[in-house]
């Protein structure tokens, strides 16, 4: 690598910023939205046909439509804007060169080709196995020959991260320990490799299998090691968008941790922790002890659950502490009304942080703990809990820093600044909706995956109850609500990157306010005696009512059925 | 800020204020307590899973389910045998794409062995409207000692994803006094 990298400065942060690192960005970035465009749509038709009173569909074309949103927006939306996050955190903000710009750029096309071969393949109707593709369900060896080239290049991007890493260390680009949002970046990209790794050991046999080469994979064993990848990917999505939610915070407020020492430890949790075989997806399955699942859940004493509600504190905390010292300090939420909330970046982060913790969070610890898994195992209710978690908490946050990326990487204005105010509202409020409601029929028994409730050409009959059919019709309007939201970001987003006024090199964007330096006095709050933080104590206090209330109400759901032993 | 290098360089000797120190402490004791609820509801709680499976073949798992029906049917119903077995013994539910075999008739507080198999892909017994789920697996017996406590008419909705046929995949169990 005899050619050396080519900087600019950018004029609101004064970063150095690698040239190459930010066309990659800018690549990762747009492909991913794109991809979350197209699954995204997917995502409307599946909705519209699970509304009783439309039903859009037909089945196959349902059941290849819900293939292809599951994957274009779980693996191929996220993992892409994830390569984007891990290229700004460790180039940008640590002010290095990329490691390996050319690897990176490999690693991208590889990702590219296999995201478009699995979609052909689905698109060609032989694949709807959804993107779990449990076996003995088989696809065209193409569907998961796509899979394995976009993970074998998302894990050359991951060593890309690593080597910058290293390379800003050696150059000394930075003072003292690498910053916040870049660690918690880190955190998401040693999961990475875990969970690429649980990838290939169970798709690579399985692509064999598809071709004749292998005779039998045993499902449990399959589904055991596929979520080796599937779960602990989720716990990338909530290390990385942890970390957009400090990264947001910080440049909207300029806000500083509370202690860098709690935050770090809560996301090591996330690697400590991280539930290596997945065992809450196995509660209801033939050929597992309990003493395994009990102790796999939870490890003893939810910890990684432990780290998330951390940040749940710290994350407002550190905001409420940055408005307060800018004196902001009456009662206990001034500093909240006061935010700035027509400032997408920060309406839709803050709005990400509540649902996430709230939706999300909240149903996932219930419906992972073993016996309560019983009467939601596979229900509608488990698309509920992770819409709460992906797409109002991932989804979210990553959109809301693309806010702050359009003019800070893509050097553009952004456009349409009604629009983009209103943005995080309506998706937000819109997929909190489909959550909930979704949650809704699946606590009354409405199963996930499945194409027609009212089961019209079954040999026996069954009803669901018409509480059921109600939820699902509102989910479907909510879906369309969402619909709207997440097409009003593309336009922003796709508008200004491509349309926007080019800003001049010196030039600071105004738009979206980014806080001037953060004053000395500011830099220093932090420090332990003299933390006022009441309203977040408040959010919290809250949160953590609803959340034991929510826990206890579930089991006593479960001691209402039939007993079981 | 988050975005920057830690401002002390010696970090990780802050002090923790209180308030992030008793957050810690609360939320890492109702980990405990989540833990140990589990635990307790093996011993005080009705709904648990036995984990009793076996590996089987679905030949040999259709033979014993075939052995039952032959001996306990007591009605056919839209070409489905209603099968009665009496109270404490080995009931077998087939999945398979796109029925759960037979209708079971269950009474009323009595305890059965119920045994869950497939015959070719994953299905899911949704037991409604209990809304009991459970995941079958082929080559897996799972064992589950059921008692239902309500007479009535159940059904059993598929809620794996088992190809095309999977929204037509119900069954039945009726529970009676
Ligand atoms: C406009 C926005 C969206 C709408 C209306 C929507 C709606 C839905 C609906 C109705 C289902 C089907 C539930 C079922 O029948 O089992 C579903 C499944 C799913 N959605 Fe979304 N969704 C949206 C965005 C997203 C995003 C952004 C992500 C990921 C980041 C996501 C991830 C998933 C996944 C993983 C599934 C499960 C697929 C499967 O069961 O195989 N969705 N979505
Ligand atoms: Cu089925
Ligand atoms: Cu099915």
């Amino acid at each position: 690598m005899a050619k050396t990298a080519e900087f600019r400065t950018c004029p609101t942060t004064g970063l150095k910023v690698d040239l190459t690192a930010e066309r990659l960005i800018k690549a990762n970035a747009v492909v991913a939205v794109v991809f979350l465009a197209i699954g995204g749509l997917f995502g409307l038709l599946v909705a519209l046909t699970r509304w009783p009173a439309v039903h859009f569909l037909p089945a196959d074309w349902f059941y290849l439509a819900l293939t292809a949103h599951g994957f274009d927006v779980l693996l191929v939306w996220i993992i892409f804007f994830e390569m984007a996050v891990l290229y700004f955190a460790s180039a940008v903000l640590l002010g290095s060169r990329l490691a390996g710009p050319k690897f990176a750029w490999a690693g991208f096309v590889l990702m590219l080709v296999g995201a478009l071969i699995t979609n052909v393949a689905v698109l060609r109707g032989q694949s709807s196995v959804m993107f779990t593709s449990y076996v003995p369900m088989m696809a065209e060896p193409s569907f998961y020959l796509g899979i394995i080239l976009f993970a074998v290049g998302a894990l050359i991007g991951v060593f890309v991260f690593f080597g910058t890493l290293v390379v800003a260390k050696q150059e000394k680009t930075y003072e003292g320990s690498i910053p916040l949002v870049t660690f918690g970046a880190l955190t998401a990209a040693i999961i990475a490799v875990f969970t690429i790794a649980s990838g290939a050991i169970i798709l690579i046999p399985t692509l064999l299998w598809s071709l004749g080469f292998i005779s039998y994979i045993d499902p449990l064993l399959y589904k055991t090691i596929w979520w080796g990848m599937g779960h602990s990917s989720q716990q990338i999505n909530v290390a990385a968008h942890v970390a957009v939610w400090y990264a947001i915070a910080a440049m909207v407020f300029g806000a500083k941790p509370l202690s860098e020492k709690v935050s770090r430890m809560a996301f090591l949790m996330y690697i400590l922790f991280l539930q290596l075989a997945s065992a809450h997806h196995l509660l209801v399955e033939p050929g597992m002890s309990s003493e395994w699942k009990i102790f796999n859940t939870s490890y003893a004493m939810y910890l990684a659950v432990l780290g998330s509600m951390v940040h749940g504190m710290t994350v407002p905390g550190s905001i409420e502490a940055a408005q307060r010292a800018r004196g902001l300090t009456k009662g206990m939420f001034e500093w909240l009304r006061k935010a700035p909330w027509s400032n997408p970046a920060f309406a839709g982060m803050f709005m990400s942080l509540v649902f996430f913790g709230f939706i999300g969070g909240i149903s996932g610890v219930v419906m992972g703990t073993e016996q309560i898994n019983l009467i939601m195992h596979n229900t509608i209710y488990v698309p509920g809990h992770f819409h709460g978690t992906v797409v109002a908490g991932t989804t979210l946050a990553f959109m809301s820093i693309t806010y702050l990326l359009v003019p800070l990487i893509f050097r553009r204005e952004l456009m349409f600044k009604k629009l983009a105010q209103w943005q995080p509202y309506v998706f937000g409020i819109g997929v909190a909706g489909i959550s909930m409601f979704m949650m809704g029929a699946g606590t009354l028994g409405v199963a996930r995956r499945q194409w027609d409730m009212t089961f019209a050409d079954a040999q026996l009959p069954f009803d669901y109850p018409s509480a059921a059919f109600l939820m699902m019709g509102l989910n479907g309007m909510a879906a369309v609500m969402a619909a709207v939201g997440g097409l009003m970001f593309i336009v922003v987003v796709v508008g200004s990157v491509f349309f926007g006024r080019k800003l001049g090199i010196d030039e600071k964007p105004s738009y979206p306010e980014v806080p001037p330096q953060a004053s000395e006095s500011l830099s220093h709050y932090g420090s332990a005696e003299k933390l006022h933080i009441p309203g977040t104590v408040m959010l919290v206090s809250i949160f953590f009512i609803a959340f034991v209330l929510y826990y206890f109400v579930n089991w006593k759901y479960l001691s209402e059925v039939w007993p079981l032993s | 800020m988050a975005i920057t290098s830690p401002s002390e360089r010696i970090w990780w000797k802050q002090p923790i204020a209180r308030i992030e120190l008793i957050w810690i402490i609360v939320a890492f004791i109702w980990g405990l307590i989540m833990f140990f609820m589990m635990i307790y509801w093996h011993g005080a709680g009705e709904q648990n899973l036995s984990n009793e499976a076996y590996k089987i073949t679905p030949v040999r798992f259709a033979e014993k389910a075939q052995t039952m029906i032959d001996e306990y049917t007591v009605r056919q119903e839209n070409g489905f045998p209603v099968v009665r077995p009496p109270p404490g013994s080995d009931v077998y539910l087939i999945a398979r794409l796109w029925q759960w075999w037979p209708i079971l008739e269950l009474e009323k507080d009595q305890s059965y062995r119920l045994h869950l198999s497939s015959m070719d892909w994953q299905h899911g017994f949704s037991l409604q409207p209990v809304n009991i789920n459970i995941q079958v697996h082929p080559g897996y017996d799972m064992v589950v000692t059921v008692k239902p406590d309500q007479a009535g008419e159940y059904g059993v909705v598929c809620n794996e994803f088992c190809g095309i046929g999977h929204h037509n995949m119900v069954g039945k169990i009726y529970v009676v006094e």
